[in-house]
This record gives C-alpha cells, sequence and structure tokens, in this order.
C-alpha cells in the first residue's frame, strides 16, 4: 500500500517540479515587453505588447488586414510585407507565397509573431478599413431563408468602398453559442451610399452566424462591423460583363449593378442567376429596374429543377454554361466575368469559361467558404 | 588518460560507428525518414537530436540514481523519463525562442518533433541497462545524437542523390528510403569488429 502512495506521490512530485519551472520559465521567456512596429517606413509608429502574431496585434491598434479565416492560417488572406524582424519564413506559411512574394518579405500576418521591433508595409488602402458598431435599420425577408440587413454607421461616420467588395461582421453569444466570431459578407448596396452596408445573408443549417442573423437579431441592435475588404471590385474598362451568381452571390453583383447605375453606363452586361426553382427568386422588381434603367443591361434568370409543367415560367432552364454558349457565344472571348457564390458554381463555371476562351486574368470571382 | 575518460570515449565512439541508434538499434526511424527528404532540415533536426540526447542522457542519469533509486521506484523509469525529456525539451524550445532566436529557426521547430523519438527514450534506458556512470552516460548520449546526425545526413544526401533516378512507382518515396537505410545499416556492420560496448 505504501509503495503505491510513494509511487503516486514521486510521479506527482516529479511533474509537478518539471510544471512549475515551465510555468517559470514561461513568465520569464514569455514576457517581450513593449516593442515598436514602423509601419510604411515612418509614416506611423505603433508601440505594442510583444509576443503576440502580427494580425491581431494590428487589430488592436486599429488596422484590419483582411483575414477571410479569422487567423486560423487556412486562407492566406492576411499577407503583408514584413521589411524587418519578422524571423525566417515558418513552414505554416509556405503553403500560401510564391516564390516572388516570398523574395519580396511577404508574410502570413496571422502565423508571424511579434518578438521584436519590426517594420512593415501595407498598401494605402488597408487603412482605410475601419471597425464601427453599427446599428441594425432594418432586415427584411427576401424569400425564405434569405434576409437582406441594412447596418447604419453611427452619425457622422462614412464607409468608403468599392462595388463588390465585403466587410466583416462580428457576432454576438446568443443561446448555446458561447463563442464570438467574425464572418465575411459581400457589401449588396451602392457604394453612394457611405451611411450604411447592406448585406444579403442566407441561412447555412446549423451556421453560427447566419442563425444568429435568422432568428435573433432585431431591428435597432448593435454589431461590430469592419471593412471594407477585398479585391473583387468593377473594372473601368469597357468590355463586355458576364455576371454568374447563385442565392445570396447576388449581393456583390446588385452592389456592382448600382455603381453601374449611377455611372449612367451603357457597357452591355448580361446577369445569369441560377437557382433551383422559382421559390428561390427574389429581387425580380429591382433587376426589371437595372434593365430599365441601364440600355445595355440583361438580367437572365434560369432554373435548373424543371419547372411544373403547369407553372408558368417563360425564363430559362438549364445550367448557367449551356446559356452562356448560346447567348453569348463568341463574344466570351472578349469579355469580363464576375462570378459569385459557392464553389461548385463559381469552379464549373470559370472552367466552362476557360474552355470558351476567356483569359483568367479577366475573370473575378468571390468564393463564399 | 584515466580510465573513466577512456572507456567514455570508447562508448562515444562506439555509439557513432558500431552501435549507431538508428542503423543498428533501429530507433528514431519516423523522422529519420520523414525529415531525410531535405539534407538542410536533417543537419537542423541532427543537432537538435545530438544536443536533447546529451542533456537528457546526463538528467536522466541523475533522476534516475538520486531519485528513483533510493525510492525503489526504478519501475517507474519509462513514464518518468519520458515526462524529463519532454519537460526539457518544452523548456528548451522557450528558451531558444527568446535568447537565440537564430538558433531557434534553425533548430527550434524540430524540437517538439523530438519529443516523441524514441531513440531519445532509447538513449536513457541503454544508459541503465548498460549501468554507465554519469560520464559515461553523457557520452553515450552525445555518440547517440552524432549517430543520428551521420545516418540522416548520410541517408538525406543519398535520397538526393537518387531523385532524379527511375525508382519503380512502388518503392519511391519511403519504399527507397527504407531500403536504402538496410544497405547503410549493412555497411555500418563491418564496422563492427573496430570497438564493442556491452
Ligand atoms: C469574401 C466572402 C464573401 C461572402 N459573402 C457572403 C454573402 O454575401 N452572403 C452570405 O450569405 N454569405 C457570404 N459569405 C459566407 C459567410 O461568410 C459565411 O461563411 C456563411 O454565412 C456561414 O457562416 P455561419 O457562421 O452561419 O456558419 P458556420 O458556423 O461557419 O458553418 C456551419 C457549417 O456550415 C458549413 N457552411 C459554411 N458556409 C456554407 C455555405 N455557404 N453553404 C453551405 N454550407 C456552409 C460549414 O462548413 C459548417 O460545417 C461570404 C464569404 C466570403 C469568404
Ligand atoms: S487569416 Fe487566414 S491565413 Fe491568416
Amino acid at each position: 500500500m505504501t509503495s503505491v502512495l510513494v509511487a503516486v506521490g514521486a510521479v506527482t512530485a516529479i511533474g509537478a517540479v518539471l510544471a512549475a519551472l515551465l510555468e517559470m520559465a514561461g513568465k520569464l521567456f514569455a514576457d517581450y515587453g513593449d516593442v515598436t512596429v514602423d509601419v510604411n517606413a515612418g509614416s506611423r509608429t505603433l508601440t505594442v505588447e510583444g509576443g503576440g502574431h502580427l494580425l491581431g496585434t494590428l487589430r488592436e491598434q486599429g488596422i484590419f488586414i483582411p483575414s477571410a479565416c479569422g487567423g486560423r492560417g487556412s486562407c492566406g488572406a492576411c499577407k503583408l510585407k514584413v521589411t524587418e524582424g519578422g524571423g525566417p519564413v515558418l513552414p505554416t506559411e509556405t503553403p500560401y507565397l510564391s516564390a516572388t512574394e516570398r523574395a519580396d518579405g511577404v508574410r502570413i500576418s496571422c502565423q508571424v509573431k511579434v518578438r521584436s521591433d519590426v517594420a512593415i508595409w501595407i498598401p494605402e488602402e488597408i487603412f482605410a478599413i475601419r471597425s464601427w458598431k453599427a446599428t441594425l435599420a432594418a432586415i427584411r425577408i427576401l424569400r425564405p431563408g434569405m434576409v437582406e440587413l441594412r447596418w447604419e454607421l453611427p452619425a457622422g461616420e462614412r464607409i468608403r468602398f468599392k462595388a463588390g467588395q465585403y466587410a466583416q461582421l462580428k457576432t454576438a453569444r446568443y443561446g448555446k453559442v458561447k463563442e464570438e466570431v467574425f464572418r465575411s459578407y459581400s457589401i449588396s448596396s451602392s457604394p453612394r451610399d457611405e451611411r450604411a452596408v447592406e448585406f444579403i445573408i442566407e441561412r447555412v443549417e446549423g451556421g453560427i452566424c447566419s442563425t444568429w442573423v435568422c432568428d435573433h437579431l432585431q431591428v435597432g441592435d448593435t454589431a461590430e462591423i469592419s471593412g471594407p475588404y477585398g479585391d473583387f471590385v468593377l473594372s473601368d474598362t469597357d468590355r463586355e460583363m458576364i455576371m454568374i451568381a447563385a442565392a445570396s452571390g447576388m449581393s456583390p453583383i446588385k452592389s456592382i449593378l448600382h455603381a453601374l447605375e449611377e455611372q449612367g453606363s451603357t457597357r452591355k452586361a448580361t446577369f445569369f442567376f441560377s437557382a433551383r426553382n422559382m421559390g428561390e427568386l427574389f429581387h425580380l422588381d429591382l433587376m426589371k429596374r437595372f434593365e430599365e434603367t441601364l440600355p445595355g443591361f440583361a438580367f437572365v434568370p434560369t432554373l435548373t429543377r424543371p419547372p411544373e409543367p403547369d407553372a408558368s415560367w417563360p425564363g430559362k432552364t438549364g445550367r448557367v454554361p449551356a446559356l452562356i454558349a448560346e447567348m453569348i457565344g463568341d463574344r466570351v472571348k472578349d469579355a469580363e466575368a464576375y462570378l459569385c457564390g459557392g464553389a461548385g458554381l463559381i469552379d464549373g463555371c470559370t472552367a466552362a469559361l476557360w474552355a470558351m476562351g476567356m483569359p483568367n486574368e479577366r475573370i473575378f470571382y468571390d468564393k463564399f467558404e | 588518460m584515466s580510465h573513466g575518460t577512456l572507456s567514455a570515449l570508447v562508448i562515444l565512439f562506439a555509439a557513432v560507428f558500431t552501435n549507431n541508434v538508428v542503423l543498428s538499434n533501429f530507433l528514431g526511424l519516423c523522422s529519420f525518414l520523414s525529415v531525410s527528404r531535405a539534407v538542410t532540415s536533417s543537419i537542423g533536426l541532427g543537432m537538435a537530436v545530438t544536443f536533447v540526447m546529451t542533456t537528457t542522457a546526463g538528467l536522466n542519469w541523475l533522476v534516475y540514481h538520486h531519485v528513483l533509486v533510493p525510492l525503489g521506484l526504478v519501475y517507474l523509469r519509462f513514464a518518468v523519463f519520458i515526462i524529463v525529456i519532454a519537460a526539457f525539451v518544452q523548456f528548451v524550445e522557450m528558451a531558444l525562442e527568446r535568447l537565440a532566436p537564430a538558433l531557434y529557426f534553425a533548430l527550434g521547430i524540430f524540437l517538439p518533433l523530438i519529443t516523441v523519438n524514441c531513440a531519445v527514450l532509447g538513449v536513457a534506458l541503454f544508459m541503465i541497462i548498460r549501468q554507465y556512470s554519469f560520464l559515461e552516460s553523457v557520452a553515450y548520449g552525445l555518440g547517440g545524437g552524432v549517430g543520428f546526425l551521420v545516418a540522416i545526413t548520410v541517408l538525406a544526401s543519398l535520397r538526393w542523390r537518387i531523385r532524379k533516378s527511375k525508382v519503380p512507382p512502388a518503392l519511391q518515396g519511403a519504399g527507397i528510403a527504407v531500403i536504402m537505410s538496410g544497405i547503410m545499416a549493412l555497411g555500418f556492420v563491418g564496422l563492427s569488429g573496430l570497438i564493442t560496448i556491452n
């Protein structure tokens, strides 16, 4: 009996001594004190607490680096240039960096630890990214499982974004959900409307943010919104545009259409909107309005599940690539494409566009995942 | 030279050449095979293993003879050695990251791999079975580590040499590496008459 106690006691004691040593070492070594971050060769100098990751450290200082995965090192969106003090590139970063980027000092900022003074370089647009405590001014059900939200910024504040960009919404804790998460949503409203942002959000079964939005949010609630992010934006060429979306993927295209309308654009543009059945369509009146105000614009909704024979569906049926071949044909080679939605739609349609002769650099897309 | 130092030197050389941990005891094979894809990381891992083996051999010797033996807990050596190795590696990783960042980036990233490297535990267990003194144990740890460094660097260089060779598809990667290690082990057997340790 005593031998058992001695054994347990001895192992526990050895473990405890080692744990205490590690704890002390942690205190001793993990405290990096204050370090300075030099931004864009002296244009700003920040004094921050060392030891954290660059992405989070900058966020605390009000500099918002795009991060679709929220800092888990799985999206590669949080790239920035570290000119001094970043240390060598880590194995967790290499999958996202090309040889030229590595030579340029580009790093994955959610992986780089701020251990000593660092110097970084970030594009001017990033400083335009800000965060606000926005108020939900309106919530509208577009169809079952699809809502449109309007978030108003605090009085006197403005957001300047380009049509097609997205913002991030931070959820609150609700019900059984004990964590706050950041999720990205394309802005669906016009870039002229700088006092607010609108989102089109689709319910995802079991989704943390979309369930919160669809079931819990009420007009008057507030939430943190940051933006604008992303380079899915309207180009300033005159090329014919092919727009492709399904479900909430309509959101950034709607913003682009608002922008074209405000420019009085006569650019030729065809918007293929894929849905399974008539019940999945929405914003039909708005699309009709765009067809009237934009001389070059056509809205082409298509149903992929054959409609009931007795349903009066005057429109197209079938998948988008076949319709592009039928309606655009050879003009695809000189056109530009804007795709938005899930991976299936985007991968299928980009492959079809390549096959029809559209070069890669004229295919713009935002994958919602 | 005193008898103690001499026997320690013999043990050191034997551990590198005739009783190589990898090639005659077949320990530490997982990192041996997976990291040997590149020569530079092989050298990094080999140095990190050498450091950890040498220091933990000494530490574990002290713990064994001054804690476990007096308390009659010799049968707990497996568990205790593993805890000591894991805690020590963790400690070194933290210290390196802070105090010698350059070294941390060269060797530190391999440290977590070493915690679960059975060659490190193997060295600690062999030194007890063979009843080494403190000095001999440290020498054995150092020799074991250098032996690992030599073996993995040689294998990595061989893999680099054959990178353009036509290996049958079924043997590509780990398959051909295991065959090459086997041939290397045979080569090392040829050295076994040189020095012997018991
Ligand atoms: C640049 C960008 C723009 C985006 N714009 C929009 C937008 O305008 N409107 C919009 O509704 N969403 C948009 N998204 C997607 C959005 O960010 C969230 O991923 C989505 O709302 C699900 O979040 P959640 O918290 O509800 O679900 P989570 O709690 O993150 O996920 C729950 C489960 O659902 C799965 N899942 C996640 N997303 C989907 C999906 N889209 N379809 C099916 N299953 C899914 C997950 O794999 C997980 O298993 C965009 C994403 C990106 C990266
Ligand atoms: S935020 Fe996604 S990889 Fe850094």
